[in-house]
């Protein structure tokens, strides 16, 4: 697993509190790891400062799941 | 009760007669404040009134970059903003029929715009740090409506609903956002009036009187306070029993 992924799921594990083994590449942040509209939010800044990148809304709302939010982090730094 | 030692807290119209009287009771309770507004020299004063822990942020609420760069300006200042007291308003009063855009505009912008400015501009930082006090300073008029002040009471109603909005949302996150509806207080602007006119006032009044800044700023006290952290999403009415809402 890439240098990215291990930090993206550090953050989704500790900020949603659930297993690792959860935090799979196809993992809605929503319907399966049990994240509201807030923390939806809350993660994507949480990714904007560990990664020093600017995730717009638009493409914000893109990114629903664990693997969707790996793809463009990597893309984007 | 109601302690703010540690806690930094962003006040707008602080040059008035009530958002001064709010700066100095949350000094007084430890906090640290920026003190916003548009004329320096009362700001400037206040802020030499009050020694220690006291910063001057100047900023024209209409300039919507402006606002927006305030909350920055504070966490500069101060390190974070912790309570952020929308105080500022501005009137252009005026009979409905003759109201122009540039009235309804000018009080919408400063009232309305610039209070969902702030509060955007110091969530994110609220939210990370699982506490947060919003007090938005709305009217009576906001609820009971007044002639003339179709603009105003507009701004002041939709305080309420944008308060109560994002009560909603950032609840579970340690954050409150509550309204202060202050009815008839006596402030520079009231000591224009005639003692007919402020007669004629008081007898709307069942206290019979005008209230003071200390009465308005007590009720932010309270809501900025640790002590107040179940109460969200309200408005309380400081109006002498004016309005019972």
């Amino acid at each position: 697993m890439s240098d990215v992924a291990d930090r993206v799921k550090k953050i989704v594990v500790e900020h949603l509190g659930v297993e690792e083994d959860k935090v799979t590449e196809s993992a809605s942040f929503i319907d399966d790891l049990g994240a509201d509209s807030l923390d939806t939010v809350e993660l994507v800044m949480a990714f904007e400062e560990e990664f020093g990148i600017e995730i717009p809304d638009d493409a914000a709302e893109t990114i629903q799941t664990f693997g969707d939010a790996v793809k463009f982090i990597s893309d984007a730094v | 009760m109601f302690d703010l030692n540690g806690k930094n807290a962003l006040v707008t119209g602080a040059s008035g007669g009530i958002g001064g009287e709010i700066a100095r009771v949350l000094h007084k309770a430890g906090a640290t404040v920026a003190l916003s507004g548009t004329r320096v020299e009362p700001l400037e004063a206040l802020a030499a009134e009050l020694g220690e822990r006291a910063h001057v942020l100047p900023c024209n609420l209409s300039d919507g970059a402006a606002v927006d760069a305030l909350p920055k300006q504070a966490v500069e200042a101060m390190g974070s903003v912790d309570i952020l007291v929308n105080n500022a308003g501005i009137t252009r009063d005026q009979i409905f029929m003759r109201m122009s855009d540039e009235e309804w505009d000018s009080v919408i912008n400063v009232n309305l715009t610039s209070t969902m400015r702030l509060c955007r501009g110091v969530m994110r930082p609220m939210m990370k740090a699982r506490w947060g006090r919003i007090i938005n300073i709305s009217s009576i008029v906001g609820a009971t409506g007044n002639p003339g002040q179709v603009n105003y009471a507009a701004s002041k109603a939709g305080m309420v609903g944008l308060t109560k909005s994002i009560a909603y949302e950032v609840a579970s996150r340690g954050i409150t956002a509550n309204c202060v509806a202050p009815g008839f207080i006596a402030t520079a602007m009231t000591d224009k009036l005639t003692d007919d006119q402020k007669d004629k006032i008081n007898t709307q009044i069942p206290a019979a009187r005008m209230g003071t800044p200390e009465e308005i700023a007590a009720a932010v006290l309270y809501l900025a306070s640790p002590d107040a952290g179940y109460t969200t999403g309200a408005t309380i009415h400081v109006n002498g029993g004016m309005a019972m809402l």
